[in-house]
C-alpha cells in the first residue's frame, strides 16, 4: 500500500514537471491518468519495493554521491588511458564474487560496476559477476568487495545487522 | 557593479566551466572510440562520455536555465541518461559476450610507425 | 556571452558525433556499430539540449527527453533482434526457453 502511494506521488510530480499546467481542467485530466496508470500497474501486480525503491532514497543519496566521486577519479583514469599518444592497455576479465541475496542489491551493484568507466558487467552468474576491465589498475578485489558492502547498506542494511 | 551582476557572472563562470569540463571528457570518449583495439576496450571509452560528460554538460545547463520548470525538466534527462546509459552499455556487452566475441586480453602497445620502420 | 558558449558547445558535440559516426561506418563487428549508434544517440540528445537553450526555446528540451528513451529502447530493440532473429516473443520467455534446455538460437 505505502508502494503505491509512493508511485502515485511520484508519477503525479513527473506529470506535472513535465506539462507545467496549473488550470483545474488539465490538472484533473493529469490526476485520472495517474489513477489509470495506478489501476493498471495494480492490475498487473508489479507494485512492490523494486518498482518503488523511493523509501530507500535516504540511503540511496549517500551512495550515489560516494560513487559519484569513484566515477569522477577513474573516469580521469580513462582518459589518460584513451589520450596518450601511444596507447598501452592491458584488458582484463576477471569474476568478481557478490555476497548478497537480494536482486535489488546485486542490481545496483552490478549497475555501479558499469558506471564507474574503465570495468564493465559483462555477465551475472548466480554467485559473480564476470567484469571487462581495461587494465589491471581497476581491478583491486578490495574496491569491488567496498563497492559491494555498500550496495548491500544502501538497499537493505542486512550487511550491518548480521 | 551591482550584488545581482556579480552573482550572474559568478553563474555564468561556473557554467563554462563545467561545460568545458563535459566538452573534454566527450571529445576524449569519442576518440578514445577511434582509437583502442578491439571491441571491448572502446566499450569502456563510449561509458566516459555517457557518465560524466553528460551529466557536467547538463549541471551546465541547469545554471543556465535557473531556478524554473526547465531545470527540472534538465533534471530528469540528466537522471534518465545516469539510468539508461550502464544498462545499454552492459546489454551490449554481454550480447557480444554470448555470442562468442573474444576480447583482447594481452598487453596492446604498438609501437609508432617510425619505428616499426627502424626494425623491419 | 552565453550564447557564444553554447554555440561553441554545440560545434564541439557536432565533431564528437562525427568521430563516433566514422566508428559505425568503419566498426568491423555488429556490437561496434550498435555501440557507436547508441553513444551518437545519447550525444544527439546533449546536442538537442545546447540548442533548446542556446535559441531559449523550451520545447527541444521534451524532444531530447524522448529522444533518450528512444534512443535506448532502439539499442535493446536491435540487440535483442540479433540475438533472437525475431522480435515477436517475450524476452522471459526466452530465458525461460534456453534454462530448459532448448538452443539459443
Amino acid at each position: 500500500m505505502i508502494y503505491g502511494t509512493g508511485l502515485a506521488v511520484v508519477l503525479a510530480v513527473i506529470w506535472w514537471v513535465l506539462s507545467g499546467y496549473d488550470k483545474t481542467l488539465l490538472l484533473s485530466l493529469g490526476a485520472a491518468s495517474v489513477v489509470v496508470t495506478m489501476l493498471l500497474a495494480i492490475r498487473m501486480r508489479i507494485i512492490d519495493r523494486e518498482t518503488a525503491p523511493f523509501f530507500r532514497l535516504p540511503t540511496l543519496i549517500p551512495f550515489y554521491t560516494w560513487l559519484g566521486g569513484e566515477i569522477a577519479k577513474s573516469n580521469v583514469a580513462v582518459l589518460k588511458a584513451a589520450l596518450k599518444p601511444e596507447i598501452d592497455v592491458t584488458p582484463r576479465l576477471v569474476r568478481v564474487p557478490v555476497e548478497a541475496d537480494s536482486d535489488l542489491s546485486r542490481c545496483i551493484f552490478a549497475n555501479s560496476i558499469t558506471l564507474t568507466p574503465g570495468t564493465v558487467t559483462v555477465e551475472i552468474e548466480e554467485d559473480a559477476f564476470l567484469v571487462h576491465a581495461l587494465t589491471p589498475d581497476f581491478t583491486g578485489a578490495d574496491g569491488f568487495a567496498e563497492m559491494n558492502a555498500r550496495a548491500d547498506r544502501a538497499t537493505d542494511g542486512r550487511r550491518k545487522s548480521s | 557593479m551591482t550584488l545581482i551582476e556579480i552573482g550572474i557572472l559568478v553563474r555564468d563562470i561556473a557554467s563554462i566551466a563545467l561545460m568545458a569540463t563535459g566538452l573534454v571528457f566527450v571529445l576524449a570518449g569519442a576518440l578514445g572510440v577511434l582509437r583502442l583495439p578491439d571491441f571491448f576496450t572502446r566499450m569502456h571509452a563510449a561509458g566516459v562520455t555517457d557518465t560524466l560528460g553528460a551529466e557536467l554538460i547538463v549541471f551546465s545547463l541547469i545554471l543556465q536555465a535557473g531556478f524554473t520548470l526547465l531545470a527540472a525538466k534538465l533534471l530528469l534527462v540528466g537522471f534518465l541518461l545516469f539510468l539508461t546509459s550502464p544498462t545499454a552499455t552492459h546489454a551490449v556487452a554481454n550480447a557480444a559476450h554470448r555470442a562468442g566475441e573474444k576480447p583482447l586480453l594481452s598487453r596492446f602497445h604498438p609501437k609508432h610507425p617510425r619505428d616499426r620502420e627502424g626494425d623491419a | 556571452m552565453m550564447v557564444w558558449v553554447n554555440l561553441i558547445a554545440a560545434l564541439c558535440m557536432a565533431g564528437a558525433m562525427a568521430l563516433m559516426l566514422s566508428r559505425l561506418f568503419i566498426g568491423p563487428t555488429l556490437y561496434d556499430r550498435v555501440l557507436a549508434a547508441n553513444s551518437f544517440g545519447t550525444k544527439t540528445v546533449l546536442l538537442l539540449l545546447i540548442f533548446s537553450l542556446m535559441v531559449g526555446r523550451s520545447d527541444g528540451v521534451d524532444i531530447a527527453l524522448l529522444y533518450a528513451l528512444i534512443n535506448f529502447i532502439a539499442t535493446i530493440a536491435i540487440l535483442k533482434f540479433f540475438r533472437y532473429r525475431s522480435l515477436e516473443i517475450a524476452l522471459a520467455q526466452m530465458s525461460l526457453r534456453r534454462a530448459i534446455g532448448g538452443d539459443d538460437e
